[in-house]
C-alpha cells in the first residue's frame, strides 16, 4: 500500500507537471496574442497581424498538447484517487464542472474560429474570437486554481456522518480568499513564461540578423509585459500568498524555510540545506528578522518553527519542498532583474543592439518553466501530508483496488507517450520559429 | 427528484458527446478507405478540424457533471475500469496529435504516418467506448463499499468474474465500431463532393446493413444478459419511445441515403444513436452501475449522488452554462456549414 501510494502521487505529479508546461505558455500567449490583435485593430498596421498569425501557429501546437495532456488530469481524480473523489467530488466537482461548461466550450469553439476563420469573421470578429480564447483560458485557470485552493484551505463545507464532505456554501468555494491570490500569482507566473518565450524568440532573430523587424516587435512586447508580470509575481501576489501560507499552514511555512525552531526575529534563509535528522539548516546564509517581517510585517514577530508541530503533521518531503521554494524565489528575483535591465535599455532605445541582454533573454527562456514548476511543487508538497488540508490525509485518498504494479505500468506508459509528445512538440515549434513570421505559410488541415 | 434530473443531464451530455465526437471518430475510421489522395484526406480532416476539439469537450463537461453529481459513481467506475480508461486516454492523445500535427510538414512519410495513427486510434476508441457501454449494461462485481477492479479479460464469459472484454462486450464494441463507421461515412457524405463522396456512400450502404443486423442481435442478447432491462420497459411502457426513435433513425438512414438527402441521412444517424443510448439508459435506470454479483450492491442514482444542496446549486450554474455552450456550438457549426472548401494555398 505504501509503495502504491508513492506511485499514485508520482503519477499525478508527473502528468500534471508535464501538462502545465503547455498550460503556462497557453495562458501567457493568449494574453500576448490578444494584445497583438488589439494593436493591429487600433493602428491598422498589418505587422501586428502577421505577428499574431505567427504566434497563433505556435499557440495551436502548444494548445493541442495542452488539451491532450489535460484530459488525463480529470480522469485521474477517479482512476487513481477514488477515495478522495468519493469524499470530495460533491464539492470540487462544482469548479471542475464549471470549467468544462464555461471555459472549455468557449476556448475550443473560438480557437477553431480564430485559427481557421480569419477570412469568414472579418477584423472585429477575429479580434473578438481572440478575446474569447484569452478569456476562456484565463477562466479555466481560475476554476482550477479555485479547486486547488479549496484543497489548500477548505471552506464552505460540513462533514457528513460517514466522513463525506458536504458542500454547504458554494460562494465560499468559488470565492475563496486563497484562490484570489493564488490565481493572480499563478497567472503572473504564466505571463512571465509567455513573455520570456516571446522576447527570447525575438532576441534569437535579432542575434541571427534575420526577421529583424519582427524580432524587435517581439522583444519590445515581451519585455514591456514581462517586466510588469515579473514584478507582479513578487509584489503583491507572492507576498500575499506567503502571508496566507503563514496564516493557514504555519507548518508548511516553517518547512519551506527550513525553520526548525520557534523564535522571534525569525531569519530568512537565502541558502542552506535542511537537515531533518539534526533538525537544523546546514551551512546557512541567513538574513535575521526578515522572515518575521515578510510574514507578519514586524521584524521581531514570533514565527513558529517545525518544533511547534507534531512530527506527523510535517510535510513529508521537507528538503524537496525547501529547494522548490528557494529555486522559485531565486529565479523570480533573476527575472525581475533581467526584465528591469531590458526595460531600461528598451526605454533608452539601445536594447535591440545590446548583445549581452539579448543573449540573456535567449538563454533564460527555459527558466520560467523551471520557476513555475518549482512553485507548484512548493504548493503541492507544502500541503502534505494532507490531500485536503486538515481534512483528509493523502494516504486516505488513493484508489484501494488499483495495485502499485498497475499504477507503475500506466505511469511508465505516460512517460513514454509524453516523451514522444515533447520531442514532436519541440520539433514542430522549432520549425515554425525557423520558418519565421514573414514566411507565406499556411498551417491547417 | 434532483438525482433524477442530474441523471438525465449527465445522460444527455454523454449522448451529445457520442453523437458529436462520434462523427469525427467515424470520419477517422473511414479516413483511409474513402480518402485516397492528399486532397481528399485534407477534405476529411478539414471537415472535422474546427470542431473535433469542441466535440471532445462534451466528454469533459459530461465527466465534470458526473463528478460532482454522482461522486461515488465516478470514483468507483473510474478506478474499477482503470486499465481500459488509461488505454482510452493514450488513444485520445494519439488521435488528437495526429489531427493537429499532420498538416505541419509536407512530405511523403509524415502525412501517411499520421493518417494511419488517426484511423487506428479512432477505430480502437470506438470499440473501447462500445465495450465500456457493454460493461455498464452487464454489470460489474461491486463489493460492499461500492468498489471493484476489472482485469482486461478473464475467460471471455460474462459470468460472476468477468473481464472488461468478454464475448458480450466485444460484441457491443464491434457494434459501436460499425455504428460510428456509418455515422462517420454519412458525415463525410454530407461534407464532401465527387469521388470521395461516392465512396463514403458505398461504405454507408454496407455499414447500414451490418448495423441493422447487429441492432437486432445486440438487443436480444442484452435483454438476456441484463434482465433489469425488460423490467424497466414493462414497468413504464412510455419508455418504448426511445427504441422507437432508434428504429425511426435506422429506417430514415436507409431511405434518405437512397434519396441522396445527405443532411437528412446524417440527422437520421444522430437520431438512431440518441435512440439507442437513451434506450440503454432508460433500461438501466435507476441503476447507474449494476452489480452483477448481488443486485442489492448496485450503484443507483440514490446511493451514488451528491447531497441535495450541491445538486440544487449545481442547476443554477449549469443552466446558463449549457445555454452558452449550446450557443457556441451552434454558432461554430453554422460558420463552418456546407461542403468543405479547401484553400488554394497550403498543404
Amino acid at each position: 500500500m505504501e509503495s502504491a501510494l508513492a506511485i499514485h502521487r508520482l503519477h499525478f505529479a508527473f502528468t500534471i507537471t508535464f501538462h502545465y508546461i503547455f498550460v503556462q505558455l497557453t495562458l501567457g500567449l493568449a494574453l500576448l496574442i490578444f494584445i497583438l490583435k488589439t494593436m493591429a485593430l487600433k493602428t491598422g498596421d498589418e505587422r501586428y497581424n502577421n505577428a499574431a498569425r505567427f504566434w497563433a501557429k505556435i499557440f495551436a501546437i502548444n494548445f493541442a498538447l495542452g488539451v491532450v495532456t489535460g484530459i488525463p488530469m480529470e480522469f485521474q481524480f477517479g482512476t487513481n484517487w477514488s477515495r478522495f473523489s468519493k469524499a470530495a467530488g460533491g464539492v470540487i466537482g462544482h469548479t471542475l464542472g464549471m470549467e468544462g461548461l464555461y471555459s472549455f466550450f468557449l476556448e475550443s469553439s473560438f480557437l477553431g474560429l480564430f485559427l481557421f476563420g480569419e477570412k469568414i469573421l472579418g477584423r472585429i470578429g477575429h479580434w473578438l474570437s481572440g478575446a474569447a480564447v484569452w478569456i476562456g483560458s484565463w477562466l479555466s485557470a481560475y476554476l482550477i486554481v479555485a479547486t486547488n485552493a479549496w484543497m489548500q484551505r477548505p471552506t464552505g463545507y460540513t462533514l457528513g456522518p460517514d466522513g463525506q464532505i458536504l458542500l454547504s456554501n458554494w460562494w465560499a468555494l468559488v470565492f475563496n480568499e486563497w484562490a484570489f491570490w493564488q490565481y493572480l500569482h499563478t497567472l503572473a507566473g504564466a505571463v512571465v513564461t509567455g513573455t520570456f518565450v516571446m522576447a527570447g524568440v525575438g532576441a534569437f532573430y535579432l542575434l541571427l540578423k534575420k526577421q529583424e523587424e519582427m524580432g524587435r516587435l517581439f522583444v519590445r512586447l515581451g519585455v514591456t509585459v514581462g517586466f510588469i508580470a515579473a514584478v507582479l509575481v513578487a509584489f503583491p501576489t507572492g507576498d500575499q500568498q506567503g502571508m496566507l501560507v503563514a496564516k493557514h499552514q504555519p507548518v508548511t511555512l516553517a518547512a519551506m524555510e527550513g525553520h526548525f525552531e520557534t523564535g522571534e526575529r525569525a531569519p530568512l534563509a537565502i541558502l542552506g540545506q535542511p537537515d531533518i535528522e539534526q533538525r537544523r539548516l546546514d551551512n546557512p546564509l541567513l538574513l535575521p528578522g526578515v522572515l518575521s517581517f515578510i510574514t507578519h510585517k514586524r521584524w521581531d514577530a514570533e514565527v513558529k518553527g517545525l518544533d511547534a508541530f507534531p512530527r506527523e503533521d510535517w510535510p513529508d518531503n521537507i528538503p524537496l519542498l525547501y529547494y522548490g521554494f528557494h529555486i522559485m524565489v531565486g529565479l523570480g528575483t533573476i527575472f525581475i532583474a533581467v526584465m528591469a535591465l531590458s526595460a531600461l535599455q528598451l526605454w533608452r532605445g539601445k536594447l535591440y543592439t545590446f548583445k549581452p541582454l539579448l543573449w540573456a533573454l535567449l538563454i533564460l527562456m527555459p527558466l520560467p518553466y523551471v520557476a513555475n514548476t518549482a512553485g507548484w511543487m512548493t504548493t503541492e508538497l507544502g500541503r502534505q501530508p494532507w490531500v485536503i488540508y486538515g481534512l483528509m490525509r493523502t494516504v486516505e485518498g488513493s484508489s484501494p483496488h488499483v495495485s502499485s504494479g498497475n499504477a507503475l505500468f500506466t505511469l511508465l506508459g505516460f512517460m513514454g507517450i509524453y516523451s514522444l509528445l515533447f520531442m514532436l512538440g519541440l520539433f514542430m515549434i522549432w520549425r515554425e520559429i525557423e520558418k519565421g513570421p514573414s514566411a507565406e505559410t499556411h498551417t491547417g488541415y | 427528484m434532483l438525482p433524477v434530473i442530474w441523471f438525465c443531464i449527465v445522460a444527455v451530455m454523454i449522448a451529445m458527446y457520442v453523437v458529436l465526437d462520434g462523427f469525427d471518430l467515424g470520419a477517422g475510421i473511414v479516413h483511409l478507405g474513402v480518402a485516397r489522395n492528399e486532397e481528399e484526406r485534407r477534405m476529411v480532416l478539414r471537415s472535422i478540424g474546427p470542431v473535433w476539439d469542441g466535440n471532445e469537450v462534451w466528454l469533459l463537461a459530461g465527466g465534470g457533471a458526473l463528478y460532482f453529481a454522482f461522486p461515488a459513481l465516478y470514483a468507483s467506475s473510474f478506478s474499477g475500469f482503470y486499465l481500459p480508461l488509461m488505454i482510452v486516454l493514450w488513444l485520445l492523445i494519439l488521435r488528437g496529435i495526429s489531427v493537429e500535427f499532420r498538416g505541419h510538414i509536407d512530405n511523403r512519410v509524415w502525412k501517411p504516418l499520421w493518417d494511419v495513427v488517426f484511423c487506428f486510434s479512432s477505430a480502437l476508441l470506438a470499440i473501447f467506448f462500445g465495450a465500456a457501454l457493454g460493461n455498464v449494461v452487464r454489470g460489474v462485481p461491486l463489493d460492499a463499499s461500492g468498489d471493484f477492479f476489472l482485469p482486461l479479460w478473464t475467460n471471455f464469459q460474462p459470468g460472476p468474474q468477468p473481464g472488461i472484454l468478454d464475448w458480450y462486450t466485444i460484441l457491443t464494441g464491434v457494434f459501436a465500431f460499425l455504428t460510428l463507421t456509418l455515422h462517420g461515412a454519412l458525415w463525410v457524405n454530407l461534407k464532401t463532393e465527387g469521388a470521395i463522396q461516392a465512396r463514403a456512400q458505398a461504405v454507408a450502404r454496407v455499414a447500414w446493413m451490418a448495423v441493422a443486423a447487429l441492432t437486432v442481435i445486440v438487443t436480444i442478447v442484452s435483454f438476456q444478459i441484463q434482465p433489469h432491462l425488460a423490467t424497466s420497459f414493462a414497468n413504464l411502457p412510455i419508455g418504448y419511445i426511445f427504441p422507437a426513435l432508434a428504429l425511426a433513425g435506422l429506417a430514415g438512414m436507409f431511405i434518405f441515403l437512397r434519396q441522396g438527402a445527405e443532411a437528412k441521412a446524417f440527422y437520421a444517424s444522430c437520431a438512431y444513436i440518441l435512440g439507442m443510448l437513451t434506450s440503454v439508459v432508460f433500461g438501466v435506470f435507476p441503476n447507474v452501475l449494476p452489480a452483477n454479483s448481488d443486485p442489492a450492491l448496485s450503484l443507483t442514482i440514490h446511493n451514488a449522488s451528491a447531497p441535495e444542496y450541491g445538486l440544487r446549486i449545481g442547476l443554477m450554474w449549469f443552466t446558463p452554462g449549457i445555454i452558452l455552450a449550446a450557443t457556441y456550438t451552434i454558432f461554430l457549426y453554422r460558420k463552418f456549414a456546407g461542403k468543405v472548401q479547401l484553400d488554394a494555398a497550403g498543404h
